[in-house]
């Protein structure tokens, strides 16, 4: 399989950043209440890990080995106050919501992380492509999770109701673990769990 | 020539000044939009406790505007209840709060605040007769989280309940997060905020309070809940006692309104 190819599709499945590397946690405890929420945070993922792999890499020439940590991050939280300033001018009630977390990315170690290990080492196209697959990667796990957070937490999928809810005349009565993070830590725990069932590859040796 | 301390700081100012100028650029071409934004929002909120949209109503700056007419902009002194000349565009109670000269520290209270303006912007919303029907208060106090910031609408007659919401808040989606529910929010409009004494007495109690007409000072409490339930009637005592809109609701009373 071409280089591409892996840079894209490796951190969906077999280097997954939540499930394999479990990076990015807090974020994904708290953002996954609702879907519009996770979709928005993990567009605004995809965004800065894409930008910021391509510059790091761009850059990765010219980078003093000695200061290369602290401009990575300067880089990085460049990026997410520039799509913080974004998403407060164009989704405002979306950014209310995600509140602090937006500005949080800067510290998500996928970032850092992904800037590291690869951009340093790779040229700019692969690592644009790298970002977008670990972005990718995240989101794909936040969608899961809201998913059945949302639907059983609140009855509603996208804010629409699917399960009308007792308290408005229906017949479900949501599950409040699920609305609290812990309900997250289950639903990744056993997402981790159903990956490492169907790629033994993943468990770590004893 | 790399590896050298020149270069690295060289590189570094460098990098420094490009990023700054994209931070401060992105900030600078979108501050308008962001600043429209917050304002349509606090105005959207005024409107939903007033009763004159629904909460989850999507209403662009034109309908939000038109809806806007009937309602008079005032900001008031607190101690006095007195109208102030302040332009109401211009004014920000949070920016007021954090400035020594227009604020004070807060009286003893139970709403977890430590200073508070001096003024007030309330809003007056006059019916089709031309006469007040309703006036739309904004209250704030602390919940579990954090600051809860909402509006209050009384009616013409200053003593009943039109609507209550909260525009901002940190409490728990599910739980004290609740104030925003619709079913909740509809409890509120025909409860009564003083007691015969004069008193602040509306309370959100533990478990459930019967109607409007049969239990006129209480409503049912948020389950799981309790301190988010404390926090709202704490912040109401605490507006509508003497400290808060008192004045200004005796004021009024007084321009015969009753």
């Amino acid at each position: 399989m071409s280089k591409r190819h892996d840079a894209l599709m490796d951190p969906l499945f077999n280097n997954n950043p939540i499930a394999l590397q479990v990076l990015g946690i807090c974020s994904a405890l708290a953002v996954t209440t609702k879907m519009d929420t996770a979709l928005v945070m993990s567009v605004a993922v995809i965004c800065v890990t894409m930008a910021s792999n391509f510059f790091v890499s761009a850059l990765r020439h010219q980078i003093p080995t000695s200061i290369r940590i602290i401009t990575q991050l300067t880089i990085i939280a460049s990026l997410v106050i520039v799509v913080d300033q974004v998403l407060k001018a164009y989704l405002f009630e979306i950014s209310k919501q995600l509140s602090v977390f937006v500005g949080l990315i800067i510290t998500n170690c996928i970032i850092m992380g992904r800037a590291e290990a690869y951009a340093m080492q790779n040229p700019p196209g692969l690592s644009l492509i790298d970002g977008f697959g670990n972005g990718l990667g995240y989101g794909a796990v936040l969608m899961l999770t809201a998913f059945v957070r949302e639907l059983f937490g609140s009855g509603s999928l996208f804010g629409v109701s699917v399960m009308p809810l007792v308290a408005e005349g229906g017949w479900y009565t949501p599950n409040g673990l699920m609305v609290l993070s812990p309900g997250a830590f289950f639903i990744i725990g056993f997402l981790i769990w159903i990956l490492r069932v169907w790629k033994p590859g993943q468990v770590e040796r004893e | 020539m790399q590896g050298s301390v020149l270069y690295n700081l060289g590189f570094a100012a460098v990098l420094c000044v490009v990023c700054a100028i994209a931070v401060s650029s992105s900030y600078v071409s979108l501050r308008e939009r962001q600043e429209i934004n917050q304002a349509l929002d606090a105005q959207q909120n005024v409107l939903v406790a007033a009763g004159l949209a629904a909460t989850d109503e999507s209403l662009t700056p034109e309908e939000i505007e038109a809806r806007f007419t009937p309602i008079q902009q005032v900001v008031i002194e607190l101690e006095t209840g007195e109208p102030m000349d302040v332009d109401p565009a211009t004014f920000d109670f949070r920016a007021d709060a954090r400035d020594p000269l227009k604020s004070r520290v807060a009286p003893v209270n139970n709403a977890g605040l430590n200073r508070i303006a001096n003024r007030a912007l309330v809003y007056e919303v006059q019916g089709s007769d031309g006469e007040l029907d309703l006036v739309v208060l904004p209250v704030h106090g602390l919940g579990l989280w954090g600051i809860l910031y909402g509006f209050v609408a009384l009616d013409a007659d200053l003593e009943t309940i039109r609507g209550l919401t909260y525009y901002e808040h940190k409490e728990t989606p599910g739980l004290g997060g609740e104030v925003d529910n619709p079913r909740w929010k509809n409890l509120w409009p025909g409860r009564q905020v003083f007691s015969p004494d004069g008193k602040p007495a509306i309370e959100v109690v533990r478990g459930r309070a019967g109607t409007a007409e049969e239990d006129p000072y209480r409503v049912d409490g948020l389950a799981g809940a309790t301190m988010t339930s404390r926090g709202v009637t704490n912040m109401l005592r605490f507006w509508f006692d003497e400290q808060g809109y008192g004045p200004y609701i005796d004021g009024l009373r007084l321009r015969g309104i009753d």
